[in-house]
This record gives C-alpha cells, sequence and structure tokens, in this order.
C-alpha cells in the first residue's frame, strides 16, 4: 500500500545560483578528508594508520572503540599526509593526498542473482569492512546504525527539498544497477518494508519508478517534504522501542556498488551552487573532496561563506575546505558580517522573510523569485517570546517549542513524550530559520538526541 | 553613517572588558544595537542563513498597531473636556489638549520602566530585551488621563520588578506586565481607577455643563441594573449628553474611559495589523469576542436583571473588551502558546469578562480580571494540549 502524503507547513527558501544541469569535465581535487565527527553516534576511535601510510580506497583508517566491528575506510588511495587531533587528542580529520589514479580494496563481487541469494550475514562483514555501513544511519537519534539491530523498517528518501539542492533527475541517471542492488542488500536487514518516497510533483525518475522490492510513497508541499523523517512520520512513525534505517540515496548506490563492483566506491555528483558562483554546476568527486579546485575561477568575489552541504543544515567550510561525508553540495553565499543602519526597523522587500512583521515585505514577492541571502543574523539572541510560529514548519504532530524546552530543561521524561525519538535536527532547521529570537535550535536537538542516547 | 559608526566604535572600547566603563557594557549594546543591526553570523554549523525578522521588529509592530488607539485617545481626552465643560474646541485644540495630558504619561512609563530594564540588564549581565516597548505603551493607554504620574511611575517599576523581573525577566512572567501595572492601581488606589476619575476637567471643576456625570457605559449599566428599573440601553440614551453612549458611539469610541481603549474601531484597526503581520494570534482575538458575544447571549435568554438583559453585542464595544481582546490577550508570553490553547483560552478571557462585569460589579472593568486570571491559567491549558498529543503518540505505540 503505497502512500500519498500531503503536507502544507513548510517553507521553501529559494536562493540564486541553482547549479545548471551540465555536468563538467571530472575533476581531480588533490586531499580528501575523512572527519570522525561527522558520524553521530561513534565512540572514541582507534586509529589504524598513521601519517606516511599508503591507503587504498576501502582501506580501515580508524574503528569505533564501541563497536570495533564498524570501520571507517579511506574513500580514495593515496598517503596519509595528516592527522589532525583537537582537544584530549580527539581526532579531528585525517587528510589524504590522493593518487592519480584511484585504487581499490577489492571486496567479494556478486551478480544479481548472487547478490538476491547473499546471506545477511556475509553482506553485513561486507558492509562493515569495507566502510560502505556509515551511509545507514538508525532513527531514533539520527547516528550511524548498529550492526545487531533489525528495524522495522528501512526509509529512502526520493528527493531533497533543501534550498539549492542537487536534481537528482540530473545526478542519478546512471545508478539504476547499483540503486537497486543496494535496496536488495538493505531488504535483507529488515523484515518490514523498504519505502522509498518521491515527490508528487516533480517529473518521475526511472531508476525510482522501477525499484523493485520497495513501497513507493508520494509526499507534495514545501520543504521539508524531502526530510526523512517527515516521511517515517507520516508513513510509519517511530514509536519508544522502534528502530528504523535511513538512507540517503547516494548511500544506496554506494552500498550497492560495494556488491556489484566489488569496491568502496563513493564517487557522486554533488552540486556547487549559490549566489557567489560564476556557474553553478555539478562535479563529480569522492567522498571528503577538498572545495579549492572546485571554487578556483568560481567565486565571484572573496568575502564569502563557503558551506558544505546546504545553507539550513551544512557547515562552514575554509575556502581550501573539505566536503561533509554526507553532503552533496557546496553552497557558497556572502558572509554577512557588516552592520545595517536602522537595519532592524527600515521595510525592504529583498531581505527574505517567512514572516510578515511590519516591513518585511518578502511576502509581497512572487513565489518564484530568487533571493541572495549572506549569514548575517539579522539581530541577536533573546528569550523565547514568539509563539505559534515554529509550528508552521514543522510537518509533523510534534510541539517544536515544548520540546526545545524540554531539552533545555534536560527533561528526559518529557522529550520522550513529546517525541524526541521521531527528530533530528535537520527537522527543527526551518525554525531555526524562523526564529525570531535567534536561538540555535539545531545544536539544541542533537544536545537532547545526545542525552537520550546517554540516559 | 560611517560618521555615526566611528563614534560607536570607538566608544565600545570604554564598554568592553578591561575597559573603564565595563559594567555598563549591555547598556552600550542596547544602543548601539538600536543604531545598527549587528555585525553577527550565523554559527558555522546549523542553518548558515537567518530569516530578517528580529525581535525588535516583532515588538515595533506591535507599537504601530497601537498608533491608531494613542492618537484617537488623545483627541478623545480633548474632546471629552469640551464635552464636560460645554468649551468651544477646534479639531487640533483638542488634540493638543489631550497630547499635553497624555505624552507625559507615556514618558513616564517608558522613562521609568527603561530605567529599570536598563538596570537589571546591568546588574545580571544580560541584553537589554525589547518586551518592554509594547509594555510602555500598553501602560499609558489603559490608564484614565487623570492619573497622577507618580502613580504611572510606581505602577511601572511595580510591574517591571515584582510582574516581569522577579521571575527571569522577558519572556519568563506568568502576567501580563501592563495588566499587573494597571491591577496595582486598581487595587491601591481605587479612588484614582474609579468614579468621577474619566474626563479630565482640569480647572474648570466648577462649570461644568448642566447634567454633567462623569459615568460610564458600564456604571451606567450598573446602576441601572441595580436600581431594578427601566433598560441599560434606554438608561444609556439618556445620557447628559445627547447620544453620548449610543452603540455606535461607543463603536467610534467617543466616551470616557482609559486613553486608548475606548474606541473599538481603532482597536479593530490594530488588530487588522496584528493579524496581517502575523504578530499578534488572530485565533486568541476572535475567540476572545466571540467568547463575548455568545456569553452575553446565553446572559440575555436568562436575564433576570437590567444587565444580564444588556444586548450581547454591547458588551464588546463598552470599556476595555476590544483594546483588552486585541493588545493585551495576545501577549504571547503570558498566553496561551498552543495553536488549540490559543482557541480555549481567548473564549475564556470573553466569557470571564462578560461574567465579571455583570455578576461582580464591584469590578467594572471585567476585562482586566478576565485577562489576569486567564494568564494564570494558560499554562493549564496548554498542559492538556499538549497531553493529548503526547497520549495520541503513545497510542499510537500500542496499536
Amino acid at each position: 500500500m503505497s502512500k500519498n502524503i500531503k503536507i502544507t507547513k513548510g517553507f521553501d527558501i529559494r536562493l540564486a545560483g541553482s547549479a545548471a544541469a551540465t555536468q563538467s569535465p571530472e575533476v581531480h581535487p588533490e586531499t580528501y578528508v575523512i572527519k570522525p565527527t561527522d558520524f553521530y553516534g561513534i565512540g572514541r576511535q582507534k586509529l589504524l594508520i598513521q601519517q606516511g601510510d599508503q591507503v587504498k580506497a576501502g582501506s580501515p583508517l580508524f574503528f569505533d572503540k564501541n563497536d570495533e566491528r564498524i570501520q571507517y575506510t579511506s574513500p580514495v588511495s593515496g598517503e596519509i599526509v595528516e592527522v589532525n587531533r583537537g582537544e584530549k587528542r580527539k581526532i579531528l580529520e585525517i587528510k589524504i593526498l590522493a593518487d592519480k589514479e584511484n585504487s581499490y580494496v577489492s571486496f567479494n563481487k556478486y551478480d544479481q542473482s548472487g547478490i538476491e541469494s547473499l546471506s545477511k550475514e556475509d553482506a553485513l562483514q561486507q558492509l562493515l569492512s569495507s566502510g560502505a555501513w556509515a551511509n545507514i544511519i538508525q532513527r531514533p537519534y539520527a547516528i550511524v546504525a548498529k550492526p545487531g539491530d533489525s528495524p522495522k523498517a528501512i526509509f529512502v528518501s526520493g528527493f531533497d527539498s533543501h534550498p539549492l539542492a542537487p536534481d537528482y533527475k540530473v545526478i542519478f541517471k546512471e545508478d539504476e544497477t547499483a540503486f537497486q542492488a543496494g535496496l536488495s542488500i538493505l531488504r535483507k536487514f529488515t523484515s518490514g518494508k523498504v519505502h522509498l518516497t518521491v515527490h508528487a510533483d516533480q517529473p518521475a525518475i526511472p531508476m525510482f519508478s522501477n525499484a523493485k522490492g520497495v513501497q513507493l510513497n508520494k509526499i507534495s508541499g514545501p520543504h521539508p517534504s524531502g526530510n526523512v523523517g517527515v516521511q517515517i512520520h507520516h508513513i510509519d512513525p517511530i514509536n519508544k522501542g522502534d528502530i528504523v534505517w535511513t538512507v540517503s540515496v547516494q548511500g544506496v548506490i554506494c552500498i550497492g556498488r560495494l556488491f556489484t563492483e566489488g569496491r568502496y566506491n563513493t564517487s557522486k555528483w554533488i552540486a556547487l551552487c549559490g549566489s557567489e558562483i560564476k556557474n553553478p554546476k555539478y562535479y563529480r568527486v569522492f567522498a571528503g573532496a577538498s572545495v579549492n579546485l572546485l571554487l578556483k575561477e568560481q567565486l565571484k568575489q572573496n568575502h564569502v561563506r563557503v558551506i558544505s552541504g546546504n545553507v539550513l543544515t551544512g557547515e562552514r567550510i575554509a575556502a581550501d575546505g573539505h566536503m561533509g561525508y554526507y553532503h552533496q553540495q557546496v553552497t557558497v553565499i556572502p558572509e554577512g558580517d557588516y552592520q545595517e543602519f536602522l537595519g532592524w526597523i527600515l521595510p525592504s522587500a529583498k531581505k527574505l522573510s517567512f514572516q510578515r512583521a511590519f516591513g518585511l515585505l518578502s511576502f509581497l514577492n512572487p513565489s518564484s523569485k530568487e533571493y541572495v541571502l549572506d549569514s548575517n543574523t539579522h539581530g541577536e539572541e533573546r528569550a523565547f517570546v514568539q509563539t505559534g510560529v515554529f509550528e508552521k514548519v514543522m510537518p509533523m504532530d510534534i510541539y517544536p517549542m515544548q520540546l526545545v524546552k524540554a531539552i533545555l530543561a534536560k527533561d528526559y521524561t518529557e522529550m520522550e513524550a513529546l517525541g524526541i525519538y521521531e527528530v533530528a535536527e535537520e527537522d527543527f532547521a526551518l525554525c531555526e530559520f524562523v526564529d525570531v529570537s535567534k536561538n540555535d535550535i539545531q545544536q539544541i536537538v542533537r544536545e537532547g538526541l545526545e542525552l537520550m542516547i546517554n540516559s | 553613517m560611517k560618521f555615526l559608526q566611528h563614534i560607536l566604535h570607538e566608544q565600545k572600547k570604554n564598554f568592553l572588558p578591561g575597559g573603564k566603563l565595563e559594567k555598563f557594557y549591555y547598556a552600550f549594546e542596547a544602543i548601539e544595537t538600536l543604531m545598527f543591526v549587528p555585525d553577527s553570523t550565523t554559527a558555522s554549523r546549523g542553518v548558515q542563513v537567518r530569516d530578517a525578522i528580529d525581535l525588535k521588529r516583532m515588538m515595533m509592530t506591535v507599537i504601530i498597531a497601537m498608533i491608531p488607539c494613542l492618537l484617537f485617545g488623545m483627541w478623545n481626552v480633548g474632546h471629552q473636556h469640551a464635552l464636560a465643560t460645554g468649551a468651544a474646541m477646534e479639531f487640533m485644540d483638542k488634540m493638543i489638549f489631550g497630547a499635553i495630558q497624555v505624552l507625559p504619561i507615556v514618558i513616564v512609563s517608558y522613562g521609568v520602566g527603561l530605567g529599570i530594564e536598563f538596570g537589571f540588564a546591568i546588574m545580571r549581565k544580560h541584553p537589554v530585551n525589547e518586551g518592554f516597548l509594547v509594555t510602555g505603551m500598553l501602560i499609558p493607554l489603559c490608564l484614565p488621563a487623570t492619573i497622577p504620574l507618580w502613580m504611572v511611575a510606581i505602577a511601572t517599576a511595580f510591574a517591571v520588578v515584582i510582574g516581569k523581573e522577579v521571575f527571569g525577566g522577558t519572556g519568563m512572567n506568568v502576567l501580563n506586565p501592563a495588566l499587573t501595572a494597571r491591577a496595582f492601581l486598581f487595587f491601591a488606589y481605587p479612588a484614582y481607577m474609579a468614579g468621577e476619575i474619566w474626563t479630565v476637567l482640569g480647572d474648570q471643576k466648577a462649570n461644568l455643563v448642566n447634567g454633567y456625570s462623569g459615568a460610564t457605559a458600564l456604571s451606567i449599566a450598573y446602576e441601572t441594573s441595580s436600581s431594578g428599573q427601566g433598560e441599560v440601553v434606554a438608561a444609556m440614551n439618556n445620557s447628559w449628553s445627547d447620544g453620548l453612549f449610543s452603540f455606535w458611539n461607543l463603536f467610534m469610541g467617543v466616551v470616557p474611559g482609559s486613553i486608548g481603549e475606548t474606541s473599538t474601531l481603532m482597536c479593530l484597526i490594530g488588530a487588522v495589523i496584528l493579524i496581517v503581520t502575523g504578530v499578534g494570534s488572530a485565533r486568541i482575538i476572535v475567540s476572545v469576542f466571540a467568547g463575548g458575544y455568545l456569553t452575553g447571549l446565553l446572559l440575555n435568554a436568562l436575564a433576570v436583571n437590567a444587565f444580564m438583559a444588556l444586548p450581547a453585542h454591547y458588551h464588546l464595544v463598552m470599556g476595555g473588551f476590544a483594546f483588552g481582546a486585541v493588545f493585551m490577550a495576545t501577549d504571547p508570553v503570558s498566553g496561551s502558546q498552543t495553536n488549540s490553547g490559543k482557541w480555549i483560552y481567548g473564549f475564556l478571557i470573553g466569557a470571564m469578562c462578560v461574567l465579571i462585569r455583570v455578576f461582580n460589579p464591584a469590578y467594572p472593568e471585567g476585562m482586566m480580571l478576565a485577562i489576569l486570571l486567564m494568564n494564570v491559567l494558560a499554562p493549564l491549558i496548554d498542559f492538556y494540549v499538549v497531553d493529548a498529543n503526547k497520549k495520541r503518540r503513545l497510542k499510537r505505540a500500542t496499536v
């Protein structure tokens, strides 16, 4: 029974600089970085390499001391040039100088019937040792999944509704076999269903409409309709004690390739986008790629903020920084460190606002207008005052303000009762955007999730 | 602007840690951010862009919504004076007369309130919150123009310190601070808040027009009802000045009363501004009116005295009903915070107001007490609304 979901709450932030549907010739970033901080739920790490070691794509770099089976591996072959550590020798990043030609650790390779008949244990073994396991995220808590679990369902979101997100129709043209293989592997891990959810109003993508062994759901409405958490909430919500897994489309493909190609291949199309990019377009890179080659001669000016990911959930990186493991876009917007004379009261239609308080005229613009937004906070942090606005961008039956306050109060019973098992920080990104009081809502939600994990 | 920016930049050094005015940093910051929106940028993880709204703009929107009430109130103070004394005054004379009465009250309210807010910000080392910008305007508008200024000062101080700061400041208060100020005066200095105080007579007390009475619509309703003779509407139509308490006059607000509360029309203009800008809750405003009207109808059906028999729509234009519904009940901090809760909260305010007016006429202004009572009960309403959500989630688990 596939589901048709319609959400009305939410908000599409339309930014200037979306990537043109052209894929540029191959680029070869020189360095790649794996950041343990990208993987939520990971314990302390045991480093398996040291500076100067040669690795292949799929060679283990470190494992999680909480569960030694989960290996985190190198996305490319090359030389370990740097291990950056922070306080208490916490590993911040492992930098790899990539070879000209990528060589892979070889894993077992299967044809279609081989994949179908493969046992769950063998599949698990290969996923864990290759590093592809990191693509499987568990809810509650949005952390890397635990190998022993059998989730009640697995969810894949077939589109990304974030601002300037890559168009899946463009980036997933050639991966149908791998995608299907990935789905077949994932199906072994759940007695329930594998859900694939696509947007009802967007043109069908063959890879998704042809997918076998999945329940194909449709959802319509503004962002966050593409957030897998919203889809889960409407399809098969998470209750206390439930475990579901979520995997991105890119993650399913990576898992599929591991079995069809016999190698850990994180290659993906990413969108280079944003108002400060001259020619926004798609590039093909491996996970953790350095962005300096991509940005070369692409920046309109130098006072910019480079974001790995999108403007709602992404992370600021340096202009010669590296992409996060899960990210599929690099957004570049103007940095907003300027003072604005009487900016809190002068009317403007240029500044985007979800709200319509005096002088915020952006609601009068046509909905197709694209905005150039910078990183200015447009005001200072304040106590919570406004009510009722978070609910307008939260398409779940959850009271966002009450949940956030329960987290701040460290009230475990309340957090549980108010639905913390169903949410991840990305589900609160729009709340953070619209918040009059400029609180760091996503960070608060992550703290709440950490509290629940450690309780 | 560069010039101004430069001065502020130069002065800022004194207020930063190590500077000689370090203690007063937050006072400086409040003034600086009033001139320039700060250059702060979003954190490195999380949203990288922010909505253009901030608390200052939101609060300013409420003040803009109150301007019609303020201007009309100033004119009306002059107009009532002219009516009572029979003086010939033109439009501008009335405005000027009213401004002379009203502006000092506004200035005292803002001066005392902001002074205390800045003091607390410096003492407790937190930024100055913008909440008082609205409270500072609400206090004058809900007081009679004859109120002595020193009373405005202590009521404001009471409201800010006891009504707000003891709970932790803006965002934490249980009661609406402006109504706290009004309630303080109402109980501490009743002689200045009821009776012959609604019209500014000045030095003309000896030269009043024939038959002048300082009664308001509510007190006429009470008198008529307790004397047991006649109908309230007839009594109001029979007032000392021709048509003073006609429904139309009550709606327009050309009647004696608190400075900003008399005109239902001006309050409705404010309501439209609040609803269109999304700053005030339409749920609360609509449900307060609905609650008042339906309770009025119910009392009509059960009427045993003249006040109960008063046509329900009169309740909505008398006294501070509309002003309370639009500007006091919609305070997001002291009101109900859930969407379903807002309907219940508003409806009960309207209903309580009419009940207090009719059954406890010792407190003719039922609106103030109704809102304060519901402020106290709002967390309870929210508790049950949120509890229903929790139960829905639990129920889902067992299926």
